[in-house]
């Protein structure tokens, strides 16, 4: 094995060496849904056999963990791996329905100001070596724990939910995240009921406003808050219609499925009828 | 029962209500001058153009859109004729009573500071009117035209068009 020279490095980096993508989850109002999208999109890109690793960067309130029902496994997080008191791999913890889906936690008892933001960029970089999606579920609000987030990645999904004040904070967001971020939008919580009746901001009148690129729309479904009590995310459920969305989703972000968004439909008398679609 | 019956044959649209309430308040966060500073734009818009033109000032209209990444502002100001003599019709008799400016206008707007937007911003938009070469003034000045008409033949403004000639 040849020892790795500057010359051997820069020769290496001029070979575009497959790395990781970093993508932040983020939304600015809080409530909308990051968690649950991060959780379910880490679930589906892993499912394609992708190498996934999820960093929950809300520092001081860890989520992720639970709604992926790996809360019992955790055993180191995020701080302790950049303060190196314990390493990457221990950190770790491994999904235990999709092996390819990592996580690293939050922590839980400490502060959203105690994280260096160089080093957050350092960690990012570090796992995009060794995974294919780098996914951070970045905290609500614009403040530390979001530069933290954002520091590390190259693409920003944002979750924005038909409501005035979601669409007002994610605005706000885009703006700050600047123009060298990729960025795109998924619409949670939608109700077509109340926007076929005009009770309900449209996906396009939120769109019209935010103008991003549109990677999907989730219907605002009881399963969701099922899945979140149970900790099993419903991209791994083959019957649920909102497990399909986030499973298009994420074939939109790896770019093997091309199709266009799929903005749900109040059910038919007929559909209702007979139990919907699926 | 009044109520009654126009809640039923006019049923509550709040989703239209969000996206207006929307649209307001992300201008004025794109904004950031102060309130009276559109007042005084408008009326040094106006001591502009009226050294050169006769201005129908009851009738001037400044406000703001948004347009793709950037806000545009947007000013609708009637001219009666030229100063140089060659053409000064009086003011129609039917021009309509000053009419303030709508709610879409809010009255805190400003100038755009949207950072990757800072070049195309403020771009003031040569209306219809303010457009025309002088001897076709009186027949576009259409002062007695409702003002929704006449918005809707506004010219969207491009960097590349270029302030009325002359």
């Amino acid at each position: 094995m040849q020892e790795m020279t500057p010359q051997n490095a820069a020769v290496a980096a001029s070979v575009p060496k497959p790395r990781g993508r970093a993508i932040v989850v983020t939304s600015g109002k809080g409530g909308v849904g990051k968690t649950t999208t991060t959780a379910n999109l880490g679930t589906a890109l892993a499912r394609t056999g992708a190498r996934v690793v999820l960093i929950d960067a809300d520092v001081g309130l860890r989520n992720l963990d639970i709604v992926l029902g790996l809360e019992n496994r955790v055993r180191s997080h995020v701080l302790d791996v950049l303060e190196e008191k314990a390493t990457l791999e221990e950190a770790l913890v491994i999904d235990k329905r999709v092996p390819s889906l990592q996580l690293l936690a939050a922590a839980q008892t400490r502060e959203k100001d105690e994280v260096d933001t160089a080093q957050m960029k350092a960690l990012v970089e570090r796992l995009r070596d060794k995974f294919d999606y780098v996914i951070i579920d970045c905290p609500a609000g614009i403040e530390a724990g979001f530069q933290n987030a954002i520091v590390g990645a190259e693409e920003a999904i944002i979750v924005c939910t038909p409501e005035v004040s979601a669409v007002r904070d994610a605005d706000r967001v885009v703006g700050l995240l600047g123009n060298a971020m990729k960025v795109q939008l998924i619409i949670n919580r939608i109700r077509p009921a109340l926007v076929k009746k005009g009770k309900m901001l449209s996906v396009e009148d939120v769109n019209a406003i935010l103008r991003l690129p549109l990677l999907g729309v989730i219907a605002d479904e009881p399963d969701v808050i099922v899945s979140t009590n149970r900790g099993e995310p419903l991209a791994n459920d083959d019957t649920s219609r909102t497990g399909a969305s986030f499973r298009a989703i994420a074939g939109r972000i790896a770019g093997t499925d091309t199709s266009k968004p799929e903005i749900p439909q109040e059910p038919t008398f007929f559909e209702k009828l007979f139990g919907g679609r699926r | 029962m009044l109520d009654f019956l126009t809640r039923f044959f006019k049923p509550e649209r709040s989703g239209a209500t969000a996206k207006e309430r929307l649209r307001l308040v992300l201008l004025s966060d794109h904004l950031s001058l102060a309130p009276d500073v559109v007042e005084s734009l408008k009326r040094d818009l106006i001591e502009v153009i009226s050294r050169y033109c006769e201005v129908d000032v009851a009738n001037t209209d400044v406000s703001f859109e948004q347009q793709d990444s950037a806000v545009a502002m947007l000013a609708n100001i009637p001219i009666l004729g030229l100063r140089n003599g060659r053409s000064t019709p009086p003011a129609s008799p039917t021009a309509p009573p000053y009419e303030p400016p709508s709610s879409a206008t809010p009255a805190h707007a400003a100038l755009a500071h949207e950072p990757q937007a800072a070049a195309d911003t403020a771009l003031v938009t040569p209306t219809v009117e303010t457009a025309v070469p002088a001897d076709t003034v009186t027949s576009t000045v259409e002062p007695a035209k409702p003002k929704a008409a006449r918005k809707r033949r506004r010219r969207r403004p491009n960097l590349s068009q270029q302030a009325p000639a002359t």
